[in-house]
């Protein structure tokens, strides 16, 4: 059976775009496929050393579900439906948000995107950091993991990219 | 229950770490040996049939016990 290829286009850099790209590719590297993912715009902070910066946004996102992960059960079962306008106008509101939805995902036992990362790059994922954006917003390599990274435009994607069996934009 | 050379506790773990452990674990195993997977992730009975077609990995057995899933892998 010949081997089957994916390619990823990961175009997010917000903690709940990270889970896709990397369960992902991870999954398809675990099934046996040859698997790239080109890092471009906000993907690019899914490749930073430190992933512990990564936030979710509640605003624009109407259909989060927004539950607390604590307390009894028919407090968990509460959906916050917060107003935009509070969304916005509290500080430290994103902060929030993303602390809880930590908490949420570790509830559940889900992998956390340093441990999905890590086990991608074990897998043998080949990640590429799209140059022109490391340049666009000023990044330097030293801002990224140093290993399993290579740098490079859309024309070196496109040659994985244009024999792959399946190509996701994300 | 089946023979089993290598057993990996997967529970309380969900997608799609169940199937990566899995791959790490049979890595490291010699062909013709037998994985013992157990996990709470309902979704991974769907996942190890589709690994074991995938992967061309055998899977023996396939139950349900105590809440808890067992697979039965062999690595080919």
């Amino acid at each position: 059976m010949e081997q089957k290829k994916l390619a990823i286009i990961a175009t997010k850099g917000t903690l709940d775009w990270a889970y896709p790209p990397f369960i992902l590719a991870s999954t398809a590297a675990a099934l046996g496929y040859e698997t790239q993912v080109f890092f471009t715009f906000y993907g690019l902070q899914l490749l930073k050393k430190d992933l512990g910066d990564l936030q979710v946004s509640p605003i624009g996102n109407p259909g989060m579900p927004m539950k607390m992960p604590f307390g009894p059960d028919w407090f968990q079962d509460i959906n916050w439906n917060i107003p935009n306008i509070v969304q916005t106008n509290v500080p430290g509101f994103e902060a929030l948000a993303t602390s809880l939805m930590k908490k949420t995902i570790a509830k559940n036992g889900v992998a956390t995107i340093p441990e999905l990362r890590d086990l991608c790059q074990e897998a043998e994922v080949q990640f590429i950091a799209c140059q022109m954006t490391v340049d666009l917003f000023g990044f330097e390599h030293s801002d990224f993991i140093s290993e399993g990274v290579e740098y490079g435009g859309a024309a070196t994607f496109f040659e994985f990219a244009g024999e792959s069996d399946i190509c996701l934009y994300i | 229950m089946a023979d089993f050379d290598d057993e990996l506790d997967a529970s309380g773990l969900n997608c799609p770490l169940p199937i990566l452990r899995a791959k790490k674990a049979l890595g490291g195993m010699d062909a013709g040996k037998v994985l013992h997977i157990i996990a709470t992730d309902p979704g991974s009975v769907k996942d190890f049939e589709a690994f074991a077609k995938q992967t061309g990995n055998e899977l023996l057995e396939s139950a349900e016990e105590g809440g808890k899933f067992h697979f039965y892998m062999k690595k080919v």
